[in-house]
């Protein structure tokens, strides 16, 4: 019953902030950094789901965003598609890529999926920068506006709008998703292999299951993102962007939704806080994330909490 | 119920259990006893689907389960609990109780995502069966806490709330009072006499001898992977060679 409720107090927490929020922003510039952290945000919780709660690990995540991202530039800008149709048809190659990736990958045991999804977001990256017809090679390609039925999302305003939803979708959907039979089998992956298995958990189903589910959130975010930014490059599809995923999720929390918000936010607003040590900006971010790791191991949010917890008691 | 035919393991050149046959009849406690190392684990571990054997058969109700993995085991009745605990410690104790009904659960990804209505109905009656587990087993009083803070004594109940939130019809114990007090150890031995009398099967491995014997309608000695004895406590409590192995006497 404290986790039913706790859910939707959060989500109702969420939606307040993501309501009142334009309120307060002074100008369009703290909107745009509002869109960004909430559309990363979206893959952020996607690989939580993954990583913190079924404790396997992506170092190619990236790669998927730059698959959606491109996939909707090439098809809108090459073939003149939808720019809906584009963006699903995105998500179903990302899809099928992950899942055949992962069938044979996922029925090894050990960190077999971190490295293979490391090769994938490398080749990805590469075919990328290299296939400069399609995509514009390291120079990168604008990307259409996104329309549907005639309406154009055009405008920080209206940008912010379809972030925001997205976002509590999303949330909506982990948080449904973790408290059901299908997320305590996940938890239970990553907390006993052996115990899940004997409960009668198909564990390599289930891994692939949720490594494809977060494949094709990342290649959708990925796809709303190039619309709204306007301009791609292969630097969104790289391994340090997918460093800079996993990061988010571990400095705002394993296995908490809303931690990944804070993470996403969090690693979102820092290096432009940062721009002000000229140079030094790496170093601090550094310093700033070994801080939080030794300082508050499990994340900002399930550290946090639990020491609120304590406190209350 | 379960029948062990000429059961094999060999690891490299040490063969762990070496032709070991028995039979497990629906109803009752069976017990498997011998010194450490004597391959009771390793037994436990063929029959629950973690270790492949090298050769002989396991017939569950009827059927060769040899070599088959633990989560088809479990869907043709078969649960454990294990003597290293195997307790989802990043879980509340509820949701590990739960994770043991799996298999009567809904397993539709987006039916979970979109939390259905049916999803939520068959959600809530399995949390009131997880909460009535615990408190059968004995651990109620930790219903809102997480696994990681419960002590290890409830910890080995947990899992047996676990192993039986899946209904099994027959449930292996490994070790269920290892590490236990006197007391607690007579808790133990009142639980899994329940267990039993609610018509699940049980095979157990325990070291604590006076559990086996109040415990056990038939017993399996095991020594150096080898079957020593079969029968019942008293039967076992006089055989000669089961006394050489436990006390070391000449044969």
């Amino acid at each position: 019953m404290k986790v039913f409720q706790s859910r939707h107090r959060g989500l109702l927490v969420l939606a307040l902030v993501l309501a009142l929020l334009p309120l307060v922003l002074p100008n369009a510039f703290y909107l745009d950094v509002a869109i960004r952290i909430a559309l990363n945000a979206i893959v952020v919780i996607a690989l939580n789901l993954l990583m913190g709660y079924t404790g396997q690990i992506s170092l190619g995540h990236a790669g998927f965003y730059g698959l959606g991202a491109y996939a909707s530039a090439a098809l809108t800008t090459h073939f003149n598609w939808p720019p809906l149709a584009a963006l699903a048809a995105g998500a179903l190659a990302t899809g099928l890529l992950a899942w055949a990736l992962a069938r044979p990958v996922l029925k090894l045991k050990g960190h077999t999926l971190a490295m293979a999804t490391l090769g994938l977001g490398i080749i990805i990256s590469i075919v990328i920068n290299n296939e400069t017809r399609w995509t514009g090679g390291p120079d990168g390609m604008p990307v259409p506006s996104f329309a549907l039925a005639g309406i154009t999302v055009e405008g920080e305003t209206s940008w912010y709008v379809v972030a925001a939803v997205l976002l509590l979708l999303m949330t909506w959907l982990a948080l449904n998703l973790i408290d059901s039979p299908v997320g305590r089998a996940l938890q239970a992956i990553h907390g006993s292999e052996i115990a899940a298995r004997v409960a009668g958990v198909d564990t390599t189903r289930f891994k692939v299951r949720v490594f494809v589910l977060s494949a094709v959130v990342a290649s959708i975010a990925g796809s709303v993102s190039a619309h709204y930014i306007g301009f791609i490059t292969p630097g969104m599809a790289g391994f340090f962007h997918s460093i800079e995923l996993v990061t988010m999720v571990v400095v705002g929390g394993m296995a908490s939704v809303f931690g990944s918000i804070i993470g996403a936010a969090l690693l979102t607003i820092l290096p432009q806080l940062l721009q002000a040590f000229e140079g030094w900006e790496v170093v601090v971010f550094g310093v700033i994330l070994m801080g939080t790791m030794i300082f508050l191991p499990k994340g900002l949010v399930p550290s946090i909490a639990q020491r609120l917890r304590a406190r209350r008691k | 119920m379960l029948t062990i035919e000429h059961l094999s393991k060999s690891f490299g050149g040490v063969h762990a259990v070496q032709d070991v046959s028995f039979a497990v009849r629906a109803g009752t406690i069976h017990s498997v006893i011998g010194p450490n190392g004597a391959g009771k684990t390793t037994l436990f571990n063929l029959v629950s689907g973690i270790y492949a054997p090298t050769s002989g058969r396991i017939i569950l109700k009827g059927e060769n389960v040899a070599g088959m993995a633990p989560d088809a085991l479990a869907r043709r009745g078969l649960s454990r609990t294990f003597q290293n605990l195997q307790v989802c410690m990043n879980m509340t104790a509820i949701d590990n109780v739960m994770v043991g009904a799996h298999l009567g659960l809904n397993q539709n990804l987006f039916a979970s995502m979109l939390r259905l209505p049916a999803v939520r109905r068959r959600d809530a009656e399995c949390r009131l069966e997880a909460a009535r587990l615990m408190d059968f087993v004995g651990v109620g009083q930790y219903k809102d806490a997480d696994a990681s803070q419960m002590p290890y004594g409830a910890l080995k109940r947990l899992e047996i709330a676990r192993a039986l939130a899946a209904e099994p019809k027959i449930l292996l114990l490994d070790e269920p009072a290892a590490g236990l007090n006197h007391t607690e150890t007579g808790q133990i031995e009142e639980l899994i006499r329940k267990v039993a009398q609610s018509g699940v099967t049980v095979l157990l491995v325990e070291h604590d001898m006076k559990l086996v014997m109040n415990l056990s309608d038939q017993l399996l000695v095991l020594d150096y992977g080898k079957m020593l004895a079969v029968g019942t406590a008293a039967e076992v409590r006089a055989n000669p060679d089961v006394i050489a192995a436990y006390l070391g006497a000449p044969a």
